[in-house]
């Protein structure tokens, strides 16, 4: 297993909001965690990503297990995240921003930058603007551009498509299929079940911080329970 | 002629002396703007900082002067800088390491760091008048002029003389190299731009691997260098006088403000502002237009919008207009 | 509970004892002047505990009020001087009614083109001008002369030949209409911007007052203040006075000047605690319990349909009133009023450190750090000399480095407050009496 964050636990202070939760993923592969408000979703994210303490559990990356790393050091094992707000820096360029994404790395910046610019094409076209002034899809893309920039193996997205309209939203679903072609996996938290469903190899549907379901996406969008208590029919 | 003269009056009497105040005033609130955009809060010990600068560059001065090392006509002070520049910034350090780096750490509201910044004021301020005394000091002991009044007026045959003093071309020269090399390190560097990372987004700085106790240790280094060049040229200028620094606070906040919190350049900008409109607003404009319109249409008065008294006043008053009509300043600036 | 009790009464029993031990070393006289301005600085140090410790509002403007509370003192108590007054003292009246109306009317164009930025700077800026310069050209010469009028003796305006106790609430009503004026324009401000902009006006104030030599002769000073109590030189013609003394063989000079100064204490102390009671009413009312409560959350107390900005004017206001207040009694003690001796530091950020270090958010102790501070602001001389020269002690007799530290010992006083101050917020940030939690 690529990812396998077995029975954590975590929460805010001592409050729990995710309870014995497992999660994996397969290299290469996408996957979903799911469900409604205050599941946990992003709780539990967090805490893979090391931005939360566990509780309880463990989380192995590439069988190691990087349960007491802090997040920085997670960057530097592959891991990158792109948090749901403030993901960008607002007042630096785009170019600025892709280059702090890659501040840990020595050299090869400059390869990895056109990388993104390949992935992106809006974002060359505005790498001299300042990020405050993208849109909502661009901002998102630099995001992802950002976290990028590490060079990760796996991507953590939290909310990728919050705050952007329908049209940009499957466009960055593209995105993250293009992305995860190239080697990178992927895990995202979504609100917008189905179409994040649609694309993942394996889902997760969380409820009340634990786990409810956990299959193939195209499984769980056809499991009628799955699609009439946490999908809207 | 007459025309020329007019030129010639304002030149001498806003135009040099509003430039040489204000780079001053820009290379303080400079140091304010970064200290407010990287560590969160307003630090009113700023003006100490300068002071303590400009300390030290004069006890250095003197020493150089003992040992007979001078570089006349350049005033000795000048030459000292390098030195008392890294002595101010271990200052700086210092006083972060035992003052502000536990509320940092402790996450606390920056109005409580500005609280620190106060007992720091008063720390410092009693450290410098134990040191050197709270006398008025003249520092320059260069050429006082670079260009004198009588040889402009000879030179050009008018009534009116432009005296350019060294202080003043001083400051201008060495404010310009400075402010151009903040600015290069600010945009062009790897690590001033991940200054401006940590500023902008502390938590995704952190993500992408930005160390914030180097980003803060830069900071205090350029902080220190500013305040220490920005205290000894106001003191070239003017005259040293411990008790003036913490009156310069004011003015120097208002230079920040006025260009926008956050914003190097507003800083600048800001700085030019306030330094000529203390200037044009107290300004007797009587002899200028004696030059411009004839003698009879000349009124009675003075034709000064506010007296001389009120010269630092106006950088106030301005600061407070500011404030209450467009708080983000000129070069929207972040909210405090 | 009890231990909170326990904790007053220990400290302010320490403060007593002080006094006291200043009385027996140095002198009662010196004791009775650090006591009168310590509880002067109490005062203040409540209006400013109102403002931070109550309610979260950063004021670094209370050297204005005070300044303002003493420039009342000159206005009700000295004489009237007609012969000013017929000068131009109606003209400069009539400039400043004029220059008001022009006020008042540029605050209406402000409002009235509300949506046209251009056009609401355009007409409110040339509206201004145009009544600034209308005063000016109205009250310049009646100012000129009033100004040149027997100008070592008066040219100023006078007061109103009022009793000078008279001032005392006068500069409250005086200070707080001033507070309201800047209160409304500047409340919205957070905390940084508010506090900059605070000291900003006071600043602006105590120009205004070193420089409007028509009303306050500026930086002439204004001496010879009437007193509330009566003169020493009156005491020494007193029969029953001179028979004490000479009974108990005491020197007359000496007690004259101590029952002048205990007279002062008792008027001080008596309005002290007028406002201290004022203040502990208020804070366990309904309205005190709203204050803290907008103050630890003001998110949810504006949710709760709490009217915050209005409570933060009314704060803003009762805070510099008393702060006005104590300022007239501190000119009314000086006996002048002199705009110069007007510093940020001592009349600002002085009572900062004793709100802080005495406990802010509790009367208590405000009134306990203003008794503490004010005390060792004056007994840091003694006591700077006193550090240095156990410090320097191995030092030769005649070294440099020694004659230069015990020259410069004065300044001890700013590095001591400087130190006191950071080591409270490191070590006691709560102060030395803490906040009770009150239900």
């Amino acid at each position: 297993m690529f990812l396998n964050a077995s029975n954590i636990s975590c929460g805010y202070d001592k409050t729990k909001i995710v309870e014995n939760c497992n999660i994996f993923l397969k290299k290469g592969r996408i996957a979903s965690i799911v469900g409604p408000n205050g599941a946990g979703k992003s709780t539990a994210m967090k805490a893979i990503f090391g931005l939360l303490p566990l509780y309880e559990g463990n989380v192995f990356f590439n069988n190691e297990n990087i349960s007491k790393l802090k997040p920085q050091e997670r960057v530097l094992k592959g891991m990158s995240f792109v948090p749901q707000t403030n993901n960008i820096f607002q007042s630096m360029t785009v170019e600025e921003n892709l280059e702090m994404g890659g501040f840990i790395r020595e050299n090869g910046i400059k390869e990895t930058i056109n990388q993104v610019y390949d992935l992106f094409p809006i974002l060359k076209d505005k790498k001299k603007q300042v990020a405050e002034n993208l849109s909502g899809g661009q901002r998102q893309q630099l995001a992802f551009g950002r976290a990028l920039m590490t060079k990760p193996n796996f991507l953590m997205l939290d909310e990728p498509s919050a705050g952007v309209s329908p049209i940009v939203m499957e466009d960055l679903f593209k995105k993250i299929i293009d992305i995860s072609r190239q080697g990178v996996s992927i895990l995202m938290v979504e609100q917008n079940a189905k179409q994040a469903l649609k694309i993942s190899d394996i889902g997760f549907v969380l409820n009340q911080g634990k786990n409810k379901f956990t299959d193939s996406g195209k499984n769980l969008l056809s499991n009628n329970e799955v699609r009439e208590s946490f999908l809207g029919g | 002629m007459d025309f020329w003269n007019a030129i010639t009056l304002i030149t001498n009497y806003i135009l040099i002396p509003g430039l040489s105040y204000g780079c001053q005033l820009a290379l303080g609130a400079l140091g304010v703007t970064l200290i407010y955009t990287v560590l969160r809060f307003s630090n009113f010990a700023h003006g100490e900082f300068m002071s303590f600068g400009a300390m030290v560059s004069i006890l250095l001065m003197w020493y150089f002067q003992s040992l007979g090392i001078s570089v006349y006509p350049i005033p000795t002070i000048i030459i000292v800088l390098p030195i008392s520049i890294i002595i101010t910034i271990s200052f700086c350090l210092l006083i972060d390491k035992f003052c502000f780096s536990f509320y940092r750490k402790n996450n606390s509201q920056s109005v409580i760091l500005l609280i620190v910044s106060i007992g720091v004021m008063f720390f410092s301020n009693g450290l410098i008048r134990l040191i050197i005394g709270p006398d008025d000091r003249n520092i320059n002991d260069g050429e006082r002029f670079l260009l004198k009044a009588k040889t402009f007026k000879k030179m050009f045959e008018l009534n009116e003389g432009l005296a350019i003093k060294m202080s003043q071309s001083l400051t201008i020269i060495i404010t310009l190299i400075l402010v151009t090399f903040v600015f290069w390190f600010l945009n062009k560097t790897k690590t001033g731009k991940s200054m401006r990372a940590y500023s902008d987004n502390k938590d995704l700085s952190l993500l992408s691997g930005i160390n914030p106790e180097k980003v803060v240790l830069i900071v205090w280094i350029i902080t220190g260098m500013l305040a220490c060049v920005a205290g000894t040229l106001y003191g070239l200028d003017k005259s040293y006088k411990p008790f003036t620094y913490l009156n310069l606070v004011l003015p120097i906040f208002a230079s920040a403000i006025v260009g926008g919190v956050g914003n190097p350049i507003g800083a600048i900008i800001g700085g030019f502002v306030i330094a000529f409109s203390e200037i044009i607003i107290t300004f007797a404009y009587r002899r200028f237009l004696g030059y411009l319109i004839p003698e009879n249409f000349l009124p009675e008065t003075l034709m000064q919008v506010l007296s001389t008294d009120y010269k630092i006043a106006v950088s106030f008053l301005i600061l407070v207009i500011v404030l209450i009509i467009k708080p983000t300043g000129i070069y929207k600036g972040k909210l405090i | 509970m009890n231990k909170h009790k326990n904790r007053i009464i220990l400290t302010y029993g320490f403060m007593f004892i002080l006094l006291l031990l200043v009385g027996f070393l140095q002198s009662w006289n010196v004791s009775l002047a650090i006591l009168n301005l310590c509880i002067i600085s109490a005062i203040m140090s409540l209006g400013i505990n109102i403002q931070w410790g109550n309610s979260g509002i950063v004021n670094f403007g209370a050297m204005g009020f005070a300044a303002l509370g003493g420039l009342c003192c000159v206005l009700v108590s000295m004489p009237i001087t007609n012969s000013v007054w017929q000068l131009g003292g109606f003209k400069v009246l009539l400039a400043i009614v004029i220059f008001f109306i022009f006020i008042f009317i540029t605050n209406r164009i402000w409002k009235f083109f509300k949506h046209s930025p251009k056009k609401r700077i355009f007409y409110s800026v040339s509206i201004f001008l145009i009544g600034f310069m209308t005063m000016r050209l109205i009250a310049d010469p009646a100012i000129q002369s009033i100004e040149s009028f027997e100008s070592a003796k008066t040219g100023y305006l006078g007061g109103v030949n009022l009793p000078i106790i008279f001032s005392w609430p006068i500069a409250g009503l005086f200070a707080a209409f001033v507070a309201f004026l800047i209160g409304k324009i500047a409340l919205g401000l957070r905390s940084d911007y508010l506090a900059i902009a605070t000291l900003g006006i006071s600043e602006i104030v105590l120009y205004f007052i070193k420089n409007e030599d028509w009303l306050t002769r500026g930086v002439k000073n204004v001496n010879g203040l009437p007193r509330p109590v009566p003169y020493e030189i009156d005491l020494q013609n007193t029969d029953w006075l001179i028979k004490l003394t000479e009974n108990y063989d005491l020197s007359i000079i000496v007690v004259s000047s101590i029952i002048v100064k205990l007279a002062y204490s008792s008027l001080f102390l008596l309005t002290l605690i007028i406002i201290f009671i004022f203040f502990e009413t208020v804070s366990k009312s309904p309205w005190g319990r709203m204050m803290r409560a907008i103050r630890d959350n003001e998110i949810s107390a504006n949710a709760m349909g709490k009217d915050v900005k209005k409570r933060h004017l009314q704060v803003f206001v009762i805070g510099s009133a008393i702060i006005g207040i104590a300022g007239a009694m501190m000119t009314t003690l000086d006996g002048q009023f002199t705009p110069a001796s007007y510093q940020p530091i001592r009349y600002t950020f002085l009572i900062w450190i004793m709100v802080i270090v005495g406990g802010s958010g509790n009367n208590y102790g405000a009134v306990l750090g203003g008794f503490l501070i004010w005390f060792f602001w004056v007994e840091s001389e003694p006591l700077g000399l006193w550090i240095i020269e156990l410090c320097t002690s191995v030092l030769d007799d005649d070294s440099l480095l020694k004659n230069h530290l015990l020259e410069s010992a004065a300044h001890m006083r700013l590095i001591m407050m400087g130190l006191t101050l950071l080591l409270a917020l490191r070590f006691a940030p709560k102060g030395i009496i803490e906040e009770q939690k009150r239900i």
